[in-house]
């Protein structure tokens, strides 16, 4: 089983994003960790970039497989996690804590409202 | 067959660098044309004698695996053997001409690099061929600035290409490079392009169409004729990627299928060097409409013998000079050895050795019929771990894990150059470290001079020979 906390909402193609507060923090899954295997790069937008929802934001990359990432929600970005950059198996180790990758402030909280529910994720990866 | 690869070291440590086996501090005369702040007065240098240094590079050369020691069937990249005789006869001094004489002075050179834009032309069944871009990758690029100077010509302004999600990497970049947005094209059940996904891809933005014929599965476009008239409907053109041309060599052509443009990978095809080893070539061919765009210079047949010219609307120069050109002495001395008797009969036996092969293995190939590669599955073992596992079988293992429409692929291309016992060497191979147990394949290779590679620590850490050069200050 994945750990799939009740405090974010999901995408289908596995970001997660909190919900609270003023800039929210956007990353990807337990299970995406574990289908990527050990990730060995990360490449990430500058602070200040604008976002749009489902837009191609980075890309990360394992020994297995390159993968785009879309962005949960439009909004701007407030901070970068930059010590991806240097330890990218901080994905591996803590994808929800540690292994963030951007705070967003959101351009349409609206926007949620689109995105799974932990529920609805769970269902998906089962 | 038993194998077992040479490996030559000390306590772990393998063949040291010539560097590590001696370094000595020279005085150099530093006197000359050069300023005093860009030279040196002393150099630190390995003084090794002969023996020394040829048993280095001996030894360094067998615990090496190459072409020369057994098949490297890598689908989609074809590694075949080179005939020396073409390297022959790139080393006959009369082919060393300095490239800025006068054309009236190397008539024969001419004639070779026109002869060659003559047999490319007639074997992929296009008018016009530049033998300029120095790889193939280099020739994709080439082909697509020529289609976008194609559509500027006539003020059309488009902005799309469509590429199926199976093409290789190169043309994805190609297109991007040249300034086109990529759409990405599924394959059908069977593994060959959508045709009704292609029907809804293609628009007035639709600037070319890049496809590679027979695909990455090794299966034939059947519907190759419709495709062609699909996009010259919509104003769009047709590109080949040469990468599979060795299934079809004097066969059937791209031209007469209702391409456009394509490029020639001479090496995978003719049997020069591949390109990252060295200087490659990768000509591009292209129909009348298109002739006018091509690189210059191009060589031509005048009434006063071959000269040298400049197309009319030409895209500029991709390369020096004529491209590459000994290369393309080799490529010309294939072709020209082999005729077309040979060329037919190379095609043949690539196709005749892809389809023994996969008949002689115990693993599945969910897609067929198939040409001169078939994508493998190694079902529910690891692609990689059986790959290396095969190396403990004395073989060079296939591409694993792409195309990713088929799991755990291992795309295997033998080419026409392996003989039946080889091809049976390799499906033993196949089917032994497929049949081997959980712990063989986890801990393979344990054969080979160079043991089971850390991928994570080599990707996360990874030591960039700069770097390892800048430990000795």
């Amino acid at each position: 089983m994945f750990e799939i906390p009740d405090d974010r909402k999901y995408l289908e193609s596995h970001e997660w994003t909190t919900t609270e507060g003023d800039a929210v923090k956007i990353g990807i899954s337990d299970f995406a960790q574990d289908e990527l295997g050990d990730v060995v790069f990360v490449e990430l937008p500058a602070e200040g970039d604008e976002l749009a929802a489902g837009e191609e934001f980075g890309v990360v990359e394992s020994i297995k497989a390159v993968s785009d990432l879309y962005a949960p929600v439009s909004g701007t970005v407030t901070a970068v996690n930059e010590e991806l950059f240097d330890a990218p198996e901080l994905l591996n180790d803590d994808p929800y804590g540690d292994g963030w990758m951007l705070e967003l402030e959101p351009a349409d909280e609206s926007e949620f409202d689109d995105l799974l529910s932990p529920e609805e994720y769970r269902e998906q990866t089962e | 067959m038993n194998f077992d690869q040479a490996r030559f070291s000390r306590d772990d440590e393998y063949e040291p660098l010539l560097s590590e086996k001696d370094s000595t501090t020279v005085e150099v005369d530093s006197e000359g044309v050069l300023p005093d702040d860009l030279t040196r007065d002393e150099l630190t240098l390995p003084a090794l004698s002969e023996p020394q240094l040829a048993r280095h590079y001996t030894r360094l050369s067998q615990m090496n695996y190459s072409v020369e020691l057994g098949p490297y069937p890598l689908g989609s990249c074809t590694m075949k053997y080179n005939p020396s005789f073409t390297e022959d006869v790139a080393a006959d001094p009369n082919a060393g001409v300095h490239p800025d004489r006068s054309d009236r002075t190397i008539q024969g050179t001419l004639g070779l690099l026109h002869g060659l834009q003559e047999y490319l032309a007639d074997i992929g069944g296009m008018d016009a061929v530049t033998l300029q871009p120095p790889a193939g990758a280099a020739g994709e690029f080439t082909g697509i600035l020529v289609a976008k100077a194609y559509h500027e010509s006539r003020d059309d302004d488009r902005s799309e290409i469509i590429i199926p999600s199976s093409a290789h990497g190169t043309n994805f970049a190609s297109a991007a490079m040249a300034g086109y947005d990529v759409v990405e094209l599924p394959s059908d059940d069977d593994g060959r392009v959508d045709m009704e996904a292609l029907d809804a891809a293609i628009s007035e933005e639709t600037a070319a169409l890049m496809l590679t014929n027979p695909n990455t599965l090794g299966l034939f476009e059947r519907d190759i004729v419709d495709i062609a008239e699909m996009v010259h409907d919509a104003g769009g053109l047709l590109y080949y990627d040469g990468a599979n041309l060795n299934a079809l060599l004097g066969r059937a052509r791209p031209g007469d299928m209702g391409f456009d443009i394509m490029h020639y990978n001479v090496h995978k095809t003719f049997a020069t060097p591949h390109g990252g080893g060295g200087p490659g070539a990768g000509p591009v061919g292209v129909v009348e409409e298109l002739a006018e765009f091509l690189p210059s210079p191009m060589v031509r047949e005048t009434a006063a013998g071959y000269e040298q010219y400049e197309p009319e609307s030409s895209i500029g120069k991709v390369h020096g000079f004529a491209g590459n050109w000994l290369v393309l002495v080799k490529a010309y001395a294939y072709i020209a050895r082999l005729g077309d008797a040979g060329l037919a009969d190379a095609s043949a036996k690539a196709v005749l050795n892809a389809n023994y092969l996969a008949s002689q293995i115990d693993l599945e190939v969910p897609y067929g019929p198939f040409h001169h590669e078939f994508a493998a599955t190694s079902g529910d073992r690891d692609a990689a771990d059986v790959a290396k596992r095969m190396l403990d079988y004395g073989v060079h293992p296939p591409t694993t894990k792409w195309p990713e429409l088929v799991s755990q692929a291992m795309l295997t291309e033998p080419t026409e150059v392996e003989d039946k016992a080889s091809l049976d060497d390799l499906a033993h191979a196949f089917n032994a470290a497929y049949a081997d147990s959980d712990e063989a394949l986890e801990t393979a290779p344990t054969k080979t001079s160079a043991r089971r590679i850390d991928q994570v620590s080599a990707a996360r850490n990874p030591r960039l020979s700069w770097q390892a050069l800048g430990d000795d200050e």
